[in-house]
């Protein structure tokens, strides 16, 4: 059946989606979710806590890289549930909008198990999201990181020592001290080929030796953020 | 209901003014000849580009045969650094520029570095400036080019053209040489500044139609007669051979209606629009308080305004302002393809903190004293919500350190916090 060429367009307009994948181009607009989330922030924290109102604190980035993210949780020791997710932001809309949505994914349906809260990945904030655009994804991927490193301190306050988790930082050049950290950073921010890995980090410049490494963890954190690569 | 638009990005573009509009028209259908023949309607589009040109002359004060319409400002930084460099190669090999230049600059001189040319950065100093003593200081027997901005796009100040143009002067009558010669990209300056090439003492300018209310894809490049020069766009010898292509006709006869129109209002605008621009600088830094200027206080264009709210960060600022029909523009990382923030504002020694949380006003032909009320209402709800939302309370102190080591992925330094080899 024949449609009418002008309302196909236009339903056509209304659910183009906002985030395209990589290698069909990019889009600098946002999803209507994190659009919501940015302009409505969910269990923002309103009043600085006084230091016993919380069981644990953390807090990933720096302003001159210019995103921060500091989280408070409260966790209930019997059940190993966090029961409150409350958080602040310095960063621009992704940033804002993927801690507030991953305190929503932490704190629904009665509390996310920490050991759960442990291996919530940024791909998993970005689906709720709806996707982020490409050079974007490093904001999300602090929020997974804060909510770890507050996790982290509740295990030293509480002497569960076992269940701290280390963030890698392997080095892998022992000239420049690159680390597998500063690989994934660099992947992050769209550096997804070795020689613009190089560019940003220096690393293999004068030990090459390291290079098959390298590009073994520019592949994997590639396929991790951005997907299989194409055929 | 159409929502309310406030423009405040005229330093990105500014909109075709109707009368430009109409001057055009009659050169797309009717009047599309090619200017290359010698037929009536060929000679038609021909007067029409000689009658643009003569209203560019005027504002220039230079002569038809020292000016060349090219597709961008761009294309025109293009054909000065590129043209004069390999034009030259037996008077010298170094071109110096300053470090807040248009990347329509700075990635030339990166291509020409390749090519085996010296660049030289003029550092400017915290108030934006080059100052002349500095390019007299490295002015030497190599240099072919010294090319410096009019004003930058983000801060709007304005460099001393003149004074360097007669350090330039004075180091060639002393050596008895024809180089260095001085190019200026004047495009962001041209709707509020004299133009005059002599009184300037330049010898290339580069200009962009759309930045003047003409239309886009139409740029120039004067170039003083006499001036070694080679093309980059080789073709059927038009403009002079500088420039080959069949002209862009409409564009031009755009660009010199945009001129004359920007010539004849630019006092009386320059006037009402510094006078609107002060009363939203100091509206801002009397409601909202952590506010620096960026850029130069006096020295700098009257329709420009950019400032650094501290706490929160410029791209979330901007989205906030649209939401209200404000548009503006900001340095902050996560609004550039690169995500590095913006070396504008890093040249003027401004920490990244401060540079996040920048955002930059140009004001216009456009903009009217409701807009800034607007702005000044709007503005200050929108700085407290995000300040609310963000974790920082940054010192004033520009040199307080604010990072903390182990915040970052994995407790490392980032990237651009490590020394550049």
């Amino acid at each position: 059946m024949p449609t009418k060429t002008k309302s196909s367009t236009s339903t056509k307009r209304r659910t183009r989606p906002d985030v395209v994948n990589k290698n069909a181009g990019e889009s600098w607009a946002y999803t209507d979710i994190v659009k919501s989330h940015f302009f409505k922030p969910q269990n923002l924290l309103w009043k600085l806590p006084d230091g016993t109102s919380f069981d644990a604190e953390g807090i990933v980035g720096s302003p001159a890289c210019g995103d921060v993210m500091r989280v408070w949780l409260n966790i209930d020791a019997k059940t190993d549930r966090i029961k409150e997710f409350k958080w602040r932001t310095f960063g621009c809309a992704s940033a804002i909008a993927a801690t507030s949505m991953l305190s929503v994914m932490i704190t629904e349906r009665g509390g996310m198990k920490i050991d759960e809260a442990m291996k919530v990945r940024p791909q998993d904030i970005m689906g709720r999201l709806g996707g982020l655009p490409d050079r974007k994804i490093h904001c999300s991927v602090l929020g997974d990181k804060a909510l770890r490193a507050a996790l982290n301190d509740w295990f030293k306050k509480t002497g569960q020592t076992s269940r701290i988790v280390v963030e890698g930082t392997k080095i892998v050049d022992p000239n420049t001290k690159v680390t597998e950290a500063d690989i994934e950073e660099a992947v992050l921010e769209g550096a997804t080929t070795l020689d613009a890995v190089q560019k940003r980090t220096k690393v293999g410049i004068g030990y090459p030796e390291c290079l098959p490494v390298v590009e073994e963890l520019i592949r994997f954190y590639r396929e991790k953020y951005f997907g299989p690569d194409a055929k | 209901m159409k929502k309310k638009m406030v423009y405040f990005d005229y330093a990105a573009t500014t909109p075709l003014d109707p009368r430009v509009f109409a001057a055009m028209k009659p050169h797309f259908a009717e009047g599309f000849g090619n200017p290359a023949n010698l037929y009536g309607l060929g000679r038609d589009a021909r007067y029409a580009i000689a009658d643009a040109t003569k209203k560019i002359e005027a504002a220039l004060g230079c002569r038809a045969s020292e000016f060349v319409f090219t597709g961008s400002a761009t294309e025109s930084d293009n054909i000065a650094l590129q043209g004069i460099a390999r034009a030259n190669k037996d008077a010298g090999d170094t071109i110096i520029v300053s470090n807040v230049e248009h990347k329509g600059i700075l990635a030339v001189t990166q291509a020409l570095a390749k090519e085996g040319f010296t660049i030289v950065e003029l550092p400017v100093g915290t108030d934006g400036l080059v100052r002349p003593e500095d390019l007299e200081r490295v002015l030497n027997e190599r240099i072919v080019l010294v090319s410096i901005t009019s004003a930058d796009s983000e801060t709007g100040s304005l460099q001393p053209i003149a004074e360097l143009g007669a350090v330039i002067k004075a180091f060639r009558d002393a050596h008895q040489r024809s180089t260095p010669y001085f190019h200026t990209d004047a495009s962001q300056a041209a709707l509020y500044q004299d133009l005059q090439v002599d009184s300037l003492g330049v010898d290339l300018m580069t200009l962009s139609a759309h930045k003047l209310h003409g239309p886009k894809g139409v740029g120039g490049l004067y170039v003083r007669r006499g001036v070694k020069i080679v093309p980059i766009i080789f073709g059927g010898g038009q403009q002079g051979r500088l420039r080959s292509g069949t002209e862009n006709v409409p564009g031009i006869v755009g660009f010199g209606e945009a001129m004359a129109i920007a010539q004849a209002e630019r006092e009386r605008e320059s006037a009402r629009i510094a006078k609107l621009r002060d009363k939203l600088e100091q509206g801002i830094f009397a409601r909202i308080p952590k506010v620096v200027l960026n850029g130069h206080p006096t020295r700098r264009l009257p329709n420009f305004l950019n400032v650094s709210i501290l706490d929160i960060e410029g791209e979330a600022m901007l989205l906030y302002l649209d939401e209200s029909g404000i548009l503006v523009n900001t340095g902050s990382a996560c609004n550039s393809e690169s995500l590095e923030p913006s070396y504008v504002l890093m040249a003027l020694g401004r920490p990244y903190e401060f540079i996040h949380g920048s955002i930059r006003f140009t004001l216009g032909k456009g903009t009217t004293e409701a807009d800034i009320d607007y702005v000044l209402r709007e503005l200050p709800g929108i700085v407290k919500i995000l300040r609310r939302v963000s974790p920082l309370e940054l010192s004033m102190d520009h040199n307080a350190v604010t990072a903390q080591p182990k915040a970052f992925i994995g407790g490392q330094t980032p990237h651009f916090l490590r020394k550049k080899k």
